[in-house]
């Protein structure tokens, strides 16, 4: 998977960082078909996992009810300036990807 | 001799390739690398089989310390913007459920330590119907729904 498929933000405000992060990924169910009527074999991001200066601070399990191009956000509190989140997603498929950010 | 050997290697080759070709089809998932993918949870129909695979329990209990910011109505069905909230002291997860959809269970959200009950996605809906969000604090149970009409459906082709 290209680098460039997650896209992600982690901005402070008064104590609490809020992460943003866009996935570039088809998500599909499995149980689509195409034009020919043949099932679409699944495709879905399966876990997705953030690391805030070491520590885990979420984990989402998804199946393929997540939107194509799958858009996250939450927040936690403790960081610093500067502090880097590192966000990471695995597929159905063992595929996966890595992006850092800095806390901002 | 040579020939018989030829032909074990015809067949071993052969074998494999069918596995890979059942691992790219998705029958076979590389069970290492998901281990901690809840496959059952994701697959129940039923909301307490569901929290039970999820969560160890399936007792919910209404809150109103739980917000889902939904649309009333999703014009598309494919990408409905759903966000949670939570004041609930001790949140550990939180669950989406669109009650509807073939597939319920959309996502589960494992909160890590000073990290905020708060989670927003972006989700596929079927048709119409509740969205249920389902937060886990101590191996308590607490829910609130919302309902979303959907115009098109996001799941079709």
């Amino acid at each position: 998977m290209a680098t460039n498929s997650i896209k992600i933000r982690a901005q402070l405000k008064d104590g609490v960082t809020t992460v943003k992060a866009l996935m570039t990924h088809p998500m599909e169910t499995g149980a689509r078909k195409d034009k020919d009527g043949s099932m679409i074999p699944a495709h879905f991001i399966q876990e997705v996992s953030c690391e805030a200066a070491g520590k885990n601070v979420l984990t989402a399990y998804w199946s393929g009810g997540v939107s194509k191009n799958p858009y996250l956000s939450f927040k936690y509190s403790g960081a610093n300036k500067g502090d880097v989140l590192k966000l990471s997603w695995t597929d159905n498929k063992g595929e996966s990807a890595t992006a850092e950010a800095e806390v901002s | 001799m040579m020939n018989r050997k030829r032909r074990m290697l015809l067949q071993g080759s052969l074998t494999a390739g069918a596995i890979g070709v059942a691992v790219g089809a998705g029958l076979l998932t590389p069970g290492s690398v998901l281990a901690a993918w809840p496959e059952k949870a994701f697959k129940a129909k039923e909301m307490p089989e569901m929290l039970q695979e999820l969560m160890g329990a399936n007792v919910v209990e209404a809150s109103d310390g739980i917000n889902i910011k939904a649309p009333d109505i999703a014009e598309n069905g494919a990408v409905v913007p759903v966000t949670v909230t939570t004041d609930i002291a001790g949140a550990q997860s939180i669950a989406l459920i669109a009650v509807n959809n073939p597939a319920p269970l959309v996502a589960s959200y494992d909160l890590g330590e000073g990290t905020e009950g708060f989670v927003s996605t972006r989700i596929k809906m079927g048709k119409s119907g509740d969205v249920v969000a389902v937060v886990n604090a101590g191996g308590k149970l607490y829910s609130a729904k919302k309902e979303v009409k959907v115009t098109i459906g996001g799941c079709g082709g």
